[in-house]
């Protein structure tokens, strides 16, 4: 007998850990649960994921499932949908919720054509119809100047969900049961062959608790350094921090991609966030609305990033930063 | 090898960053107007463009570039002609408005069985408009042919696809064989510089206007946008400029109020 419910795909860090998007998926998956009468189940998928299967076990699921397969170690999209799909079959989930992720974006559409209902991608906020038990499904449209909601009738009602878009839900201290399974799948599945993966650099956005970004009003690719040199009197007072910027520096080569903050980059959830020189465009924008503090620098002051900072600064960053890090290291 | 024959699928969008004034929202129709914003190819279209052009450059072949969309929107698409394609499909039904991602991935696939015999196809990411990052990957799906997202580089050898695909700490290299679809991603590079003239020249390149009945499809398979509602955003916060006679002191007064008023910066 299938057990139904709301399904959350977890992630798992490469180092093996729970991936916050899990907890927060579980967040909202509650919310779900609950407004529809339902189970709430995660699943965790990989190999050797015990450690982190017991764990995510503490964080209000009423079940965990232990997908656990060789084939499943590295990121083979083509396996993946297999497990996914193998599960779905088993546990037949009225709703089924992914994490707009690197590994959410490969798996999440390919999965919906298998399964065969509409699949709404990188929602912000999800609720469940009344009237009819349906998923209302939130999501900014046209570069975030919209939002839409979006309903279907098909089962299951699969999205997947913005990072950063809800709290991460807290460990609890009751634990609920796992359960293996054993997902059919076999090397004859792999269309697309993994040959090698490069690790370039690997830049902490998403954890970070301060970070300083860098927009075209920089001018040039040499005054990175200068923002480097804020970041790093900054993260005295702060556990964390990194370098991020606006799509243009990436495409300019300027920084790699994983600095990149927006909608195609890295969500973002700092104590603070200083942007410098970035003009606001809402594809930098989307990926800073979890930002506690904005602080913009900019010499236009009709650049749109003023209506999303909370403290905005107009004039020549050149000549505000010295005297601005001079200040901080005088007071505290 | 013979030359390759690539297909690249594209789309008219408003530009996407378009001010928040410039847009408006017809709720009674649930349909997002706007004023005074140019329709462009999506920028996510325009890195498969390039892609594909420096395919052909490298390796010889046959761009043919394929869209779902309005008539009008042949004088913004015909830019392709400009930087080197060789034909320009346009799909166009007054019954395929409103489709859902899996309808137009449905649409395109039946449209690229009428070309016939292809070794690539293009799309980009995701579409600026519905953001969605569904269509590439579907029609890859409908065709029964590998696809690869996110896809950064690509290079043909032997019969195989060789592609950089990004990934969050750096990339992957990855092979399958044709024929294969791959969604860029903007790291593949911004699609060339076209010059006015260039542009007007395209414009007068012929377009085939293909229809619902030219392509045979299946009602039942057409799903609309589920559109419930949609609404603008408030997300506008109230911006304290910081004040001071210099840029210096709007430094040092920007310092005193993140550490003494709001303590975000604490020792």
């Amino acid at each position: 007998m299938s057990v139904n419910g709301v399904l959350v795909c977890g992630e798992i860090t490469r180092e093996g850990d729970i991936d916050s998007i899990t907890l927060e998926l579980l967040s909202i998956g509650r919310r779900l649960a609950e407004s529809s009468g339902e189970k709430l189940i995660v699943a965790l998928f990989g190999d050797g994921i015990g450690k982190a299967a017991e764990e995510v076990a503490y964080y209000g699921a009423d079940m965990v499932y232990k997908v656990e397969s060789p084939l499943l170690e590295g990121l083979n999209v083509d396996i993946w949908v297999e497990a996914v799909d193998g599960l779905y079959r088993e546990i037949q989930p009225k709703i089924l919720l992914m994490g707009q992720t690197a590994t959410g974006m490969d798996i999440a559409p390919r999965l919906a054509f298998k399964l065969n209902t509409p699949l709404t991608t990188d929602c912000t906020d999800l609720n469940v119809d009344a009237e009819d038990g349906l998923l209302l499904r939130t999501k900014p449209v046209y570069g975030g100047n919209v939002s839409g909601v979006f309903k279907y009738q098909e089962e299951p009602q699969f999205v997947t969900v913005r990072t950063k878009a809800f709290e991460p839900v807290e460990r609890g201290s009751a634990k609920c049961e796992i359960i293996p399974f054993n997902p059919d799948i076999d090397r004859s599945m792999i269309k697309v062959e993994s040959i090698e993966r490069v690790k370039e650099e690997v830049v902490e956005l998403d954890k970070a608790e301060v970070i300083v970004a860098a927009g075209r009003g920089i001018e040039e690719p040499e005054n990175l350094e200068k923002l480097q040199e804020l970041l790093d009197l900054l993260k005295r007072y702060f556990d964390s921090g990194e370098i991020g910027c606006s799509r243009p520096l990436v495409d300019q080569g300027w920084l790699s991609s994983p600095h990149q903050v927006g909608l195609t980059g890295q969500k973002v959830a700092p104590q603070l966030y200083i942007a410098i020189g970035i003009s606001g465009a809402s594809q930098h924008v989307a990926g800073i609305s979890g930002a506690k503090k904005v602080v913009a620098i900019n010499k236009s002051s009709e650049a749109p990033i003023f209506k999303i900072a909370d403290y905005g600064v107009v004039g020549e960053y050149e000549e505000t930063l010295p005297a601005f890090k001079q200040k901080l290291e005088e007071i505290l | 090898m013979s030359e390759l024959k690539i297909i690249v699928c594209i789309k008219k969008i408003p530009d996407p960053e378009a001010p928040p004034k410039a847009v408006s929202i017809d709720s009674e129709a649930k349909r997002v107007t706007f004023t005074g914003v140019a329709p462009m190819i999506n920028p996510f279209d325009e890195n498969a463009l390039e892609a594909a052009i420096r395919l052909k450059e490298a390796n010889g072949g046959y761009i043919t570039v394929l869209s779902l969309g309005e008539k009008k929107s042949k004088q913004v698409l015909s830019k392709a002609f400009a930087v080197g394609i060789d034909k320009l499909i346009l799909i166009n039904d007054a019954n395929l408005k409103d489709l859902d991602s899996y309808s137009r991935a449905y649409v395109l696939s039946k449209a690229i069985e009428r070309i016939g015999k292809y070794d690539i196809i293009f799309t980009g990411r995701q579409a600026g408009d519905w953001d969605s990052g569904q269509t590439g990957l579907l029609l890859a799906e409908f065709l029964q042919i590998p696809s690869i997202n996110l896809v950064r580089s690509v290079e043909v050898e032997d019969g195989e696809l060789i592609v950089k695909k990004v990934k969050p700490d750096g990339y992957e290299v990855a092979k399958t064989k044709i024929p294969a679809l791959i969604t860029a991603s903007n790291e593949i590079g911004e699609l060339r510089y076209v010059s006015v003239k260039q542009l007007i020249e395209a414009r007068k390149e012929p377009v085939d206007i293909w229809n619902d009945d030219d392509l045979g499809l299946d009602q039942q398979k057409l799903r609309r946008l589920g559109i419930v509602d949609l609404y603008k955003p408030e997300i506008e916060k109230e911006c304290y400029f910081v004040e001071g006679e210099s840029p210096q002191e709007k430094g040092e007064n920007l310092a005193i109020l993140l550490v003494e008023k709001d303590s975000v910066i604490s020792a």
